[in-house]
């Protein structure tokens, strides 16, 4: 029994046992969430808003539509779509009604909802969770409940706009983002189909080949071509001649050189593709898309203001003044506490990055006037009471 | 062996008598299968079916959305965006941070915590792990988060979806996937002040959500209990006589009395002295009245929450809300868990809606009700294996039946409900102008500016033109053979028709100007 399989024991057990116990007794719980999923605290929210907020102005300036499905689906719709990745599904018990599941990716709901509403045409971003069962053994660390943030364009369209559109959108978010140099890879469906055929590749390997060559990413060509070879049983002569295709890179010359390729241009997958291929470098020249901190604080409020006092017997003004500065759309907060010290006050908006304190007192009042301080630079005014937004 | 594997474990769960399937050809249809039943066990061989056909041949697909769960579409995200945005800068004004959990937890936590609504939650299958249940509410989490992180204060607003698993039979319409929108504060704090915000906030929101008129009852779990027991009840029924209470919003008095006597065993004199009390309502001058009344002032429980009763209309005032909220005797609330304040708030029209949904608690709540909250000071301390005391106050905004307000709203008023923010839309009037068109979108997009362009090469003018219209977008940019010579662009008011030609380097001033 590993580690974790014996938690997953106690754990069991653990329930079974404040079952057992019946409502009455006090339960005592083992104090956490499911294993591969997690609590947001403030501070990651604040984050998250933050990234969210970058991205959805990036889909909304394009124009896109958003909409929303449940958490799960009809078990037979997720049924099928997902092949070897079907067994990570996590099924709902079934109690009777129908057999449900959560939703593996946000795509298939998608499908499902543009079929059921006879929808031809939409351009939608969805942001959600997803839930998948990844054995722990196998991928420790990575979570089972996650976010996905998709878009899409459905419709039938002229050649490649709707494509381009696209990339300019991941190229806008990753720039506003500000994440650091990136580049962006494209290639297609029918170019790889077509070179694997001219390469010599049978047609039933060309799914098994193309997996190969996607790990291209995280090996080097000579173990990837030694796999091709001992565990996918092509000759070497063939790997040879899609490694010299696999290493090439470029922009809207390499398509246009690709067509003239003597074996490649004689296939009309290929040229397709190609064509495409050199189409959507046009656009993207259009889109200006084809070249690639201060550590703020993370506050996790966006209140303005802290409305204090030094002395006693002032929690009446300060709650006045707070609902005047709530009414007037001002971010404002008040300590709950009749007679806090200064002290604590100011505490309170440095831990939690409250720009601003406005201090009452008893002169103050009878002045007219509130000490609007800045938490950082100290510096105080005096302000006219009607005048303190 | 899949197929044949999953025939066989269907055909024996049937022997075994176990409701499946295959039961279904002994059924007599006529012995009272209802029409949902008849769907459910369709559904259920149509899946099976799909199975037994394996994964090669397509399958006939039952193209629907779990029962009591739906989509929203564009219309309705766009509402609830407006409404998620009103309550959300409500929250932020006042200070409160946001956290999120996932949407399952383990079994174990959610068990014995919900009563009887337990046979509501929706498990999910032993698939050889934990056991695990989706939530059903956002306080029994937040609880389970305070203890595990020792958190003991914290100011916080939670806007997730919720699960319950409801009998289709007896709540129809009612959804089972639903959001929630709670607000608490927990913490040791001077008492009263953290209650009063909390009032303050509803306030606001319902104010800017713009319903209609409202008004929020407050009353107080001990005044409940103490004056049960000035009048008579027995402990052991308090509970279940503040439930039957609780359903004044709904039934009369004679009928809710009638039930205390006949069904919970009260004499008819104690139920008439409750009769007289549940009557009142008032503001701070209630809670003084009640203090001096004879019998209720003996009671220690009833007085501690009618001197916190006046305490929070003194800070009511200050907050400027009395105007809507009243002290109402009779306002129970069902769930055991509050220990002193609690109110609920409710609109003045009620307009019906066919599928009424309600995002607060279950128990007893009224039909015009938005928002219902109060103070449980035990809750937290269930969760910490110390048995450590957080008190907590806090509010849930039907956030669903406000939803469904606003979409009804939407569809009577004669403004239409835009589904997306695009400003201007880059067209032209000549062929070959694609590439002018998908510059021009670019420079606009660089610029932040919302815009789109039709993905066709060659489009109609017309179908440019439709397009805005049917999508509310006011602008469009049109571009033209002449105008690029000149170096502007023809901008035109979609709904007005006016057109003006504007320099290309002041578009996007130009554009943003007209969009404010």
């Amino acid at each position: 029994m590993t580690l974790s399989q014996i938690d997953e024991e106690v754990a069991k057990l653990l329930q079974l046992k404040a079952q057992l116990g019946g409502d009455e007794g006090k339960h005592v719980f083992v104090l956490k969430t499911a294993k591969g999923t997690r609590d947001y605290n403030p501070k990651q929210m604040a984050i998250r808003e933050k990234v969210f907020n970058i991205i959805i102005s990036c889909f909304k300036r394009h124009g896109a539509e958003t909409i929303d499905t449940p958490v799960f689906e009809l078990k037979e719709t997720l049924t099928g779509k997902y092949g070897e990745d079907s067994k990570l599904i996590y099924d709902l018990k079934d109690q009777g009604g129908e057999l449900l599941s959560l939703r593996y990716d946000l795509t298939v709901p998608f499908a499902r909802y543009l079929a059921m509403n006879k929808i031809t045409n939409i351009k939608r971003y969805h942001i959600a969770k997803v839930y998948r069962r990844d054995n722990p053994a196998m991928t420790r660390g990575r979570y089972r409940e996650f976010y996905q943030c998709d878009f899409d364009i459905a419709g039938q369209y002229d050649a490649m706009i709707p494509d381009a559109e696209c990339l300019k959108i991941v190229y806008e978010i990753l720039n506003e983002l500000d994440l650091g140099d990136f580049h962006i890879k494209v290639n297609d469906r029918r170019i790889l189909d077509g070179m694997f055929a001219v390469c010599g590749v049978p047609d039933e390997k060309f799914r098994t080949i193309c997996s190969t060559v996607d790990k291209l990413d995280k090996m080097a060509w000579e173990d990837v071509k030694k796999e091709m070879v001992n565990e996918k049983g092509l000759s070497e002569d063939v790997a040879d001649r899609i490694g010299e295709y696999v290493s090439m890179q470029g922009g809207q010359d390499l398509a246009e050189r690709l067509l003239q390729d003597p074996k490649l241009s004689q296939n009309k997958q290929a040229c397709a593709g190609l064509t495409d291929m050199k189409l959507l470098f046009s656009y993207l020249e259009l889109f200006q898309v084809t070249d690639k901190t201060s550590s703020e604080k993370v506050r996790t409020t966006e209140t303005q203001v802290l409305v204090a006092s030094a002395q006693k017997n002032l929690l009446e003004e300060r709650l006045k003044l707070t609902s005047e500065l709530w009414n007037a759309g001002v971010k404002a907060e008040v300590l709950y506490k009749k007679n806090p010290k200064l002290l604590s006050q100011l505490q309170h908006c440095e831990e939690t990055g409250i720009p601003l304190v406005a201090i009452l007192g008893e002169q103050e009042l009878k002045d007219g006037v509130v000490k609007l301080r800045n938490v950082a630079s100290r510096e105080e005014v005096r302000l006219i009471s009607d005048q303190n937004h | 062996m899949n197929a044949l594997g999953l025939v066989s474990m269907r055909l024996c769960a049937g022997l075994m008598g176990h409701r499946s399937v295959v039961n279904l050809p002994f059924l007599r249809f006529s012995s009272g299968m209802t029409l949902s039943q008849i769907d459910e066990e369709v559904a259920k061989l149509l899946q099976l079916k799909a199975q037994l056909g394996g994964d090669e041949g397509k399958h006939v697909f039952v193209l629907k959305t779990a029962k009591g769960t739906r989509d929203y579409n564009p219309k309705q995200m766009a509402i609830r965006e407006k409404v998620f945005n009103i309550i959300i800068s409500c929250f932020k004004r006042h200070g409160a941070e946001t956290i999120d959990t996932p949407v399952f937890e383990l079994k174990e936590t959610l068990t014995g915590k919900y009563g009887e609504d337990s046979k509501l939650i929706y498990d999910l299958k032993d698939q050889g792990g934990e056991l695990l249940s989706l939530r059903y509410d956002l306080t029994v989490p937040f609880a389970r988060y305070l203890a595990m992180n020792k958190i003991t204060n914290i100011k916080r607003y939670h806007i997730a979806k919720v699960y319950r698993r409801d009998n289709p039979a007896m709540t129809r319409g009612r959804y089972r996937e639903f959001y929630q929108c709670d607000f608490d504060i927990a913490g040791q704090y001077d008492a009263m002040i953290p209650d009063a915000e909390c009032l303050k906030i509803v306030y606001e929101i319902l104010n800017e959500l713009d319903l209609g008129d409202f008004h929020i009852k407050v009353n107080d779990r001990r005044i409940l209990d103490g004056m049960f027991a000035v009048c008579g009840v027995p402990d052991e029924k308090f509970r279940t006589i503040c439930s039957t209470v609780d359903k004044l919003d709904k039934m009369a008095w004679e009928d809710v009395k009638k039930e205390m006597v006949n069904e919970k065993g009260l004499s008819e004199d104690v139920a008439d002295r409750i009769g007289e009390y549940v009557s009142m309502q008032g503001g701070q001058d209630l809670a003084e009245r009640l203090l001096q009344d004879p019998k209720l002032s003996q009671n220690k429980q009833a007085c501690a929450g009618l001197t916190d009763m006046k305490l929070l209309f003194s800070y009511l005032e200050l907050f400027q809300v009395t105007d809507k909220v009243v002290f109402d005797l009779s306002l129970a609330r069902g769930l055991d868990y509050y220990t002193g304040v609690i109110y609920e708030a409710i609109l003045s029209q009620t307009i019906p809606a066919p599928a009424e949904q309600n995002g607060a608690d279950e128990a007893g709540v009224s039909v015009g009700s938005v928002a219902g909250g109060g103070r449980y000071d035990g809750l937290v301390g269930m969760f910490d294996p110390k048995g450590r005391k957080v008190p907590c106050v806090g509010v849930s905004i039907g956030i669903e039946r406000i939803f469904s307000i606003m979409e009804q709203k939407a569809e009577t008023s004669s403004e239409k409900v835009r589904t997306t923010e695009t400003q201007v839309l880059v067209a032209s009037a000549q062929k070959n102008l694609l590439e002018e068109r998908l510059k021009l979108t670019s420079e606009l997009w660089n610029a932040g500016v919302k815009a789109e362009v039709l993905y066709k090469k060659n489009p109609k003018l017309l179908s440019q033109l439709q397009h805005c219209e049917e999508t509310g977008i006011p602008l469009v940019a049109i571009l033209g053979e002449q105008e690029l010579k000149d170096g502007v662009v023809k901008l035109r008011n979609v709904a007005s028709r006016e057109e003006v030609d504007v320099p290309r380097a002041d578009l996007v001033d130009e554009i943003k100007k007209r969009t404010l």
